[in-house]
């Protein structure tokens, strides 16, 4: 057996919360049926912390997504990328039982090479999970550890390896936490499909990423989204392009377009000043359009894209560092760093999934 | 006119549809033996060839403790950074059976045959996953897991039968266990990860089992495939026997139709296009027997393969096109070689030859002489193989020469023996009979060799498996002398073992050992105490005079077969153990099965030098039929996991069982040749019957009434049949002398001891007697029924 096919099952589940539905996924765990089971987001109920940096087992799906746009000594740039999974194959989980399935990626991305590693773990047995005590957020030896602050999350330490790679970087925060959506309530459909959702855009990085060739020391700016949900995305949604931005300003842009099958885009964006100061974008605001394709891994992937949010002046060009930056798991997604020219400058994060 | 023509020779099937369907039942045994056995084989190497994939080139190696690895092990060196997997196995009693469970980890596991399931999506993962669990079984094993109790289960073709993959917390759950019993360690390790040793006091083994599957079990394959051959060989003898009176008959047509004006060379095409559509309907039918038989085989094959090997191979049969188009080609080449001589002599034939059909084998004494000498030089050939060959195809080569040499051979020496017989004749009649069996042999000699080379296959295997089954008792006998054998969990436990076993048992033998490279690769070391259970049990291949007082006092080594042949170690060599620590070897002994290497010594010397070693196992000698209670008190009072406490006597009943299965296959195969066989003298017989009427009719002038003449018929047929039997037993000692000295070397790197069974040959005997008169049944009952005008008009006739 292959460990991308037994991935792929795993990621079904994920799947069903990006809209990237794999076919035949539908049914995976029994999840489309039992949804009603899990917990289900309420727009009412404000987000605590540090409580809510914790896993949140009676949701189905959760993850804690760093990426980070880093440079070199030398300038070059450089993407990393460390993410934890959390899956519920049941909903009367307990946060740590067996029931709670974990899932790691990490990549690191330069101009001509993108590295990944994948782990898989079940809860319950300390193999992976989410500690609060002394923030820690891990898989195998890969962690995303609070090394102090007065929020968990204002200085990390973060560290994962692949066979051919390794990085351990520490993040600082330079401002707040950022509640994405309705106060962290973030819709993903028309028709009311949504998730928790809130972000620390604001960090700075240093440390080391290691390569075959030897170890780089790098430094750069780093954007941690926290989300958690139950429901899957519509049945016409086929997938997402994500984005974050860092502009060269200081503000930040965090936007998504859903796709749907007769070719629309749901759209919706957060536009955070540099003071961390919030304003969020409905559907339409928004508005992506692809320039340019990339043929990776037998598919055409839009690696260029404009950019615009007419509300702020916002009118850019986003171009992938690497338009091979391929995430070759059995759940196939693209995600690397992008350069950004045009009314603004500045680097940031694209992923885009469901390009089959 | 090609029509016409084709239809003119078509006819002559319709006038003779028995021997139309010898022909097609010939090729179609043919074609169905040999492409059954090669599916068999491609099945199975198939597996292997996944197992290897999946594996990559060389073994994983493995983590393992002095007694079960904790989880909190397992998740200490997943957070190092390690890639490993926990392994829990253990046998699950059933109301008749038992299920082997095998506890994995789904999302740690390196690539492991089965689990394709799991990967479907659908909801097979979280339910292997879940606390009810799942398991995956192959389709044989799912019938018997339907009691109550047991959690569901999926199927997967690529479970060994008897074998359930689960989940490692549901397999510690069903065998009532903590830990699990290795950790597997993943090819592939991130960068940068900190040693091994620093991590973990585990210690890191070669997998056992071996990665090389296909190396281990070549003989098993290569006996299969000599067998396939031959299997094909003999149903050829049948198709050219067939084909061979059908062109006989058909001189009379071909001569009038080449009489008519059809030229010579349509009229070879015509006859070789009917053969080539005979050939692939016949080919066609062989395909679909064969897969029937592969079939029927595969199961045993695989439960043989995995007992004795631990090979996993797939109870169930894929249908393989290129498989089928393989048999078809081989069946259009075997009726082409059969189908050539005749075409050949149609070529020559003269246009205005007569077109009086003759015993058309009935060979000259030139042509018998002749036939001689290529024997005499194969069997000489062969000879100087066996002597000088030294690999794999020349053991093979050698098999065929032998075999073909002495098949060639049969006739002159049939002659020969029948012209001694001659000598002492007690009557006219006698005489007559003998006389008269010397004419047959020529015509019958085909159906002799093929009844030749089935019985010679029968006593040659038959030998190669009774001594494999004399040397693997010996060897379980060895390794299972001790009536039970008791592991316990931990040291103290191990001192209250002791405390309670020593009144309750004639002797208690603490087996120790110590896993360490020898001479560079890795092998087992075992301290075992001074006790008749192994003065009196272990078979050495070869020893100094005192070498069970050498070892005792641990002033000399054992090692096994496997590590003295690979590094080629003599008696008295010095074999470093650790680099302070040589011994001189004292004795090797055979270790059939096993891969690794290993050395036995005195249990103080390995102590004094292991001191740290935990001491967990012991063997217990005590009168067997108080083994059961003993084993249950342990398991009640000290409550011992079953696999703890394993009772030999089941052990060892349950390997013969496997390994007798094993060999089901070689007997069915056996029964299999012998029938062609039989059904090649049938067919002989049959063609015979009729052109025997003027050696008979005068017998039946002078006042022999038809019963018998039938008597004298049955009676020459079973007459030869001994004698080639006879002939058969040198020729199948031979075969099984080459199997057991030769192949079995080349292929496995152990030899085995022969041992003759006299008794199965006379068993064969009777068999070879009763193929006979099966075979000659029906054209002596032909004989007997025959109207006394057919036999008047042989004289009335030309001849």
């Amino acid at each position: 057996m292959n460990a991308d096919a037994l991935l792929k099952s795993c990621l079904a589940a994920i799947g069903l919360m990006l809209g990237a539905l794999p076919a035949g996924a539908q049914g995976f765990a029994g999840l489309g049926t039992a949804s009603a089971d899990f917990a289900q987001p309420d727009r009412d109920r404000a987000l605590q912390f540090p409580a809510d940096h914790a896993a949140h087992p009676g949701y189905r799906i959760e993850w804690w997504y760093l990426t980070a746009n880093l440079a070199g000594p030398d300038g070059t740039p450089m993407g990393l990328q460390w993410t934890l999974f959390r899956s519920a194959l049941a909903p009367d989980g307990t946060g740590d039982g067996p029931e709670q399935l974990w899932m790691g990626h990490a990549a690191v991305t330069t101009p001509d090479t993108h590295r990944v590693a994948e782990r898989l773990a079940r809860g319950g047995i300390g193999q992976a999970g989410v500690t609060l005590d002394g923030f820690e957020a891990y898989i195998d030896d890969w962690a995303l550890r609070s090394s102090g602050g007065a929020d968990p999350l204002d200085r990390l330490r973060v560290t994962a390896r692949g066979p051919d790679f390794a990085y351990d970087v520490a993040l600082t925060a330079q401002g707040p936490l950022v509640l994405q959506g309705d106060d962290g309530y973030s819709v993903k459909s028309a028709g009311g499909a949504a998730s928790y959702y809130y972000s620390q855009p604001f960090y700075e990085v240093a440390g080391t990423v290691t390569l075959p060739s030897g170890p780089v020391e790098v430094t750069g700016q780093a954007w941690l989204d926290r989300e958690w949900s139950s429901q899957p995305l519509a049945e016409d949604q086929t997938g997402w392009d994500w984005i974050s931005l860092h502009l060269d300003s200081g503000a930040k842009l965090m936007g998504f377009g859903l796709r749907s099958r007769d070719g629309g885009h749901f759209t919706s964006a957060t536009w955070v000043a540099p003071s961390g100061e919030v304003t969020t974008y409905g559907d339409g605001a928004l508005q992506l359009e692809a320039l340019a394709q990339t043929e990776v891994a037998g598919r055409r992937v839009p690696t260029r894209w404009r950019v615009r949010l007419p509300d702020r002046n916002v009118d850019l060009e986003i171009d992938a560092v690497n338009g091979d930056a391929w995430m070759d798991t059995a759940f196939p997604y693209w995600e690397g760093p992008v350069r950004i020219t045009g009314s603004h400058g500045g680097r940031g994060y694209l992923e885009m999934t469901g390009y089959e | 006119m090609n029509r016409t023509a084709f239809l003119a020779l078509l006819s002559h099937w319709r006038r003779h549809p028995v021997q139309l369907v010898t022909l097609c039942i010939g090729l179609m045994l043919a074609t169905a033996l040999w492409s059954g056995v090669q599916a068999v084989n491609a099945e199975a190497r198939a597996s292997y060839d996944r197992a290897a994939a999946d594996l990559g080139q060389t073994p994983l190696r493995r983590l393992t403790g002095d007694g079960p690895v904790p989880i909190a092990e397992f998740v200490a060196l997943r957070r190092a950074g390690w890639l490993v997997s926990p392994v829990i196995e253990g046998d699950l009693p059933l109301a008749t059976d038992s299920l082997r469970l095998i506890g994995v980890d789904p999302l740690t596991t390196p690539p492991r045959p089965g689990l394709e399931p799991l990967l479907e999506g659908g909801d097979a993962l979280p339910r292997f996953l879940s606390v009810d669990g799942l398991m995956i079984v192959a389709p044989e094993t799912a019938p018997l897991l339907d009691g109550p109790g047991l959690p569901p289960h999926i199927q997967s073709a690529q479970v060994p039968p008897g074998t359930a993959l689960v989940d490692f917390r549901l397999a510690q759950r069903l065998l009532g266990r903590d830990g699990v019993d290795h950790l597997l360690v993943a090819r592939e390790q991130p960068m940068g990860l900190p040693p091994l040793s620093e991590v973990t006091d585990l210690t890191l083994t070669e997998d056992q089992a071996g990665g090389d599957l296909a190396q281990l079990t070549r003989s098993f394959h290569l006996n299969l495939t000599a067998f396939g051959l031959l299997a094909f060989a003999v149903g050829l003898f049948i198709v050219q026997s067939a084909i061979g009176l059908a062109f006989e008959q058909r001189r009379p047509a071909i001569r009038t139709l080449r009489a008519l004006g059809v030229p010579l060379r349509r009229l070879m095409a015509l006859l070789a296009a009917e053969l080539l559509a005979l050939a692939t309907l016949s080919g066609l039918a062989g395909i679909a027997l064969g897969y029937v038989i592969a079939a029927a085989l595969l199961p045993g094959v695989a439960a043989t393969l995995r007992g004795l090997y631990g090979a996993e191979v797939s109870g169930q049969l894929g249908f393989d096109p290129l498989w089928a188009v393989s048999a078809l080609a081989i069946s259009l080449a075997g009726a082409a070689a059969a189908g050539a001589q005749s075409l050949w002599r149609v070529s020559q034939m003269p246009i205005l030859s007569p077109a009086q059909p003759r015993a058309w084998a009935r060979a000259s004494q030139r042509a018998i002489l002749t036939q001689l000498a290529v024997a005499v030089a194969l069997l000489a050939l062969s000879g100087a193989l066996a002597l000088w060959g030294g690999s794999l195809v020349a053991g093979f080569a050698c098999l065929a020469a032998l075999l073909i040499g002495a098949a060639l051979a049969l006739p002159a020496l049939l002659l020969g023996l029948l012209a001694l017989l001659q000598r002492a004749p007690r009557s006219v009649l006698g005489e007559w009979l003998l006389a008269d069996a010397r004419q047959q042999v020529p015509p019958l000699s085909l159906a002799l060799m093929a009844l030749l080379l089935a019985l010679a296959a029968n006593i040659g295997v038959g030998t190669m498996v009774g001594s494999f089954r004399d040397t693997f008792t010996g060897w379980l006998d060895q390794r299972l002398a001790a009536e039970l054998y008791v592991t316990a969990r931990d040291p103290a436990e191990a001192e209250d073992l002791r405390t309670y076993l020593e009144p309750r048992s004639d002797a208690l033998l603490p087996i120790w050992s110590v896993d360490l490279p020898l001479r560079g690769a890795p092998a087992e070391v075992f301290g075992i105490v001074d006790h008749a259970t192994y003065r009196d049990n272990w078979p050495l291949l070869d020893a100094v005079p005192d070498v069970w007082d050498r070892v005792a006092d641990g002033s000399g080594v054992l090692i096994n077969e496997q590590l003295a042949r690979r590094e080629d170690i003599a008696l008295g060599a010095r074999l470093e153990i650790t680099p302070d620590w040589q011994l001189p070897v004292a004795g090797v002994y055979s270790d059939y099965g096993n891969t690794r290497g290993q050395a036995i010594t005195g249990i103080d010397a390995l102590s004094q030098r292991f001191p740290d070693r935990p001491r967990l196992r012991y063997a217990v000698r005590l009168p067997p039929d108080r083994a059961p209670e003993v084993q249950a008190a342990l398991r009640d009072d000290f409550g011992l996991p079953e696999s703890n406490a394993i009772d030999q006597a089941a052990v060892k009943r349950f390997s013969l069982n496997v390994f007798d299965r094993t060999f089901l296959v070689s007997e069915a195969l056996n029964v299999l040749t012998l029938g062609v066989a039989a059904f090649a003298m049938l067919t002989s017989l049959l063609s015979l019957s009729g052109l025997r009427l003027p050696q008979l009719a005068p017998l039946w002038a002078l006042g022999l009434t038809p019963g018998r003449l039938a008597v004298f018929e049955v009676a020459r047929t079973v007459l030869l049949a001994l004698l080639t039997c006879l002939l058969a037993i040198p020729l199948g000692l031979a075969l099984a002398w080459v199997l057991l000295n030769i192949v079995n070397v080349e292929a496995f790197g152990w030899r085995l001891p022969m041992t003759l069974f006299p008794a199965d040959w006379i068993w064969l005997g009777l068999w070879a007697t009763i193929a006979a008169l099966a075979a000659c049944l029906w054209p002596v009952l032909r004989l007997t029924r025959l109207p006394a005008a057919d036999l008047l008009r042989v004289f009335a006739n030309e001849r």
